[in-house]
């Protein structure tokens, strides 16, 4: 074998090796890696009260309370189960029902207080007309995602 | 490997350069302007965002490019390892610049697009922090290289350096879709082709292409420094031995 051949070989099982060890060291690491917690992990009682951590999904249709002034209630849902939150502040911009959102904050009894909401968007980018077409012709997809 | 040893020789490689920059040069001006007219004045605005979107048209390329030109570093650092050649060492080290100022780029873009659509400047997510990692990736890789007394060794070095952060690349690009982050997953480059209206994708692509050709005109030229570099180099040490 040439020493370029043994080059070569070296640098392609070492990759190899890498990439196989930083997949089980990304994979032990999952659950610390993962950004929010889903409303069904909650159901399924992966959090305890008082834990602080982030709660993401959609904001669930016709959920949402303003009427208690600067505190809003919504409810947060990922179409399984869905969790009511409250929330004192200024919400972002994209804050609407049907829009995704991460919430920063603790359980207590059962309600999720949070102290921070941040609006997730969707991958789908269009002209304004073109999303009212779709509405209008039935074939709007973007919100139930 | 032929066709890489023609190519690899400095004097043609000098030669070739000077022909075609004009051309890239050319190429670069045309993406950039139609570009940069369609992203920012005739494409229209987006349902959700309104006119925050063309901040995409930077935001989204320059990550493209950051990731580009990582790839093009590993692919030459695995070639001047492992066929030791002169040239692909010089790419190396002639597009780390580059893309580092490219996720620079990203990275300031982004946290000024997320602060209004998100609600906030920056946050510890999959997809954010594996490109805050790739960004000093390449500081590391500047730094070690020039670390060494012996310029061979501080090549060689850098170049696994490279080679061992390559693990990065993939990571970045999928940490979207293997774990729930802030970051919405991908919407051009996918399986079940891009979610982006056409309107929309036609000036991010020539942004796109137009950053391609920047990072090709810069490199014709950074090469060409960089082996006349050399050049003086070898004459001063012949200078100094007489």
């Amino acid at each position: 074998m040439k020493r370029k051949h043994k080059r070569l070989t070296f640098v392609g099982v070492a990759l190899v090796l890498l990439a196989g060890a930083a997949a089980l060291v990304l994979s032990a690491f999952e659950e610390n890696i993962v950004f929010f917690m889903s409303p069904t992990d909650i159901a399924a009682n992966k959090v305890s009260e008082n834990q602080r951590f982030r709660l993401g999904g959609l904001v669930e249709e016709g959920s949402v309370d303003r009427s208690g002034g600067e505190t809003v209630t919504f409810k947060v849902t990922d179409i399984t189960n869905s969790v009511a939150v409250t929330y004192t502040g200024i919400l972002p911009d994209l804050f609407r029902e049907a829009q995704g959102v991460v919430a920063e904050g603790r359980l207590k009894n059962g309600v999720f207080v949070a102290d921070e909401v941040l609006a997730k968007h969707d991958e789908t980018y269009m002209p304004p007309e073109v999303a009212d077409a779709l509405k209008k012709s039935g074939q709007w997809h973007g919100d139930e995602k | 490997m032929n066709i890489l040893h023609r190519f690899a020789n400095p004097t043609r490689f000098q030669r070739l350069s000077k022909k075609i920059e004009p051309w890239v040069l050319v190429l670069m001006l045309l993406t950039m302007g139609s570009g940069l007219y369609f992203a920012l004045f005739s494409s229209p605005v987006d349902y959700q965002q309104g006119h925050t979107v063309r901040i995409m048209y930077i935001h989204v390329p320059a990550a493209w490019m950051a990731l580009f030109c990582y790839t093009a570093m590993a692919i030459a650092a695995a070639i001047s390892l492992i066929w030791k050649h002169g040239l692909a060492d010089i790419a190396v080290k002639a597009t780390a610049p580059i893309g580092a100022a490219f996720t620079f780029l990203a990275l300031v873009t982004g946290s000024l697009w997320g602060k209004p659509m998100w609600g906030t400047w920056w946050v510890w997510d999959a997809r954010l922090t594996s490109v805050l990692v790739l960004f000093f990736l390449y500081l590391g890789y500047m730094a070690l290289r020039d670390a060494f007394d012996d310029p061979a060794r501080g090549a060689k070095s850098s170049a696994i350096l490279v080679l061992v952060g390559f693990v990065n690349v993939p990571i970045i690009k999928f940490s979207v879709d293997w774990w729930n982050t802030l970051h919405q997953p991908a919407s051009v480059i996918r399986m079940d082709g891009p979610t982006i209206h056409v309107d929309m994708l036609m000036p991010l692509l020539l942004m796109a292409f137009a950053f391609k050709f920047y990072y090709l005109w810069v490199m014709l030229v950074r090469i060409r420094q960089e082996l006349m570099a050399q050049r003086i180099r070898a004459l001063k040490h012949r200078q100094a031995i007489e």
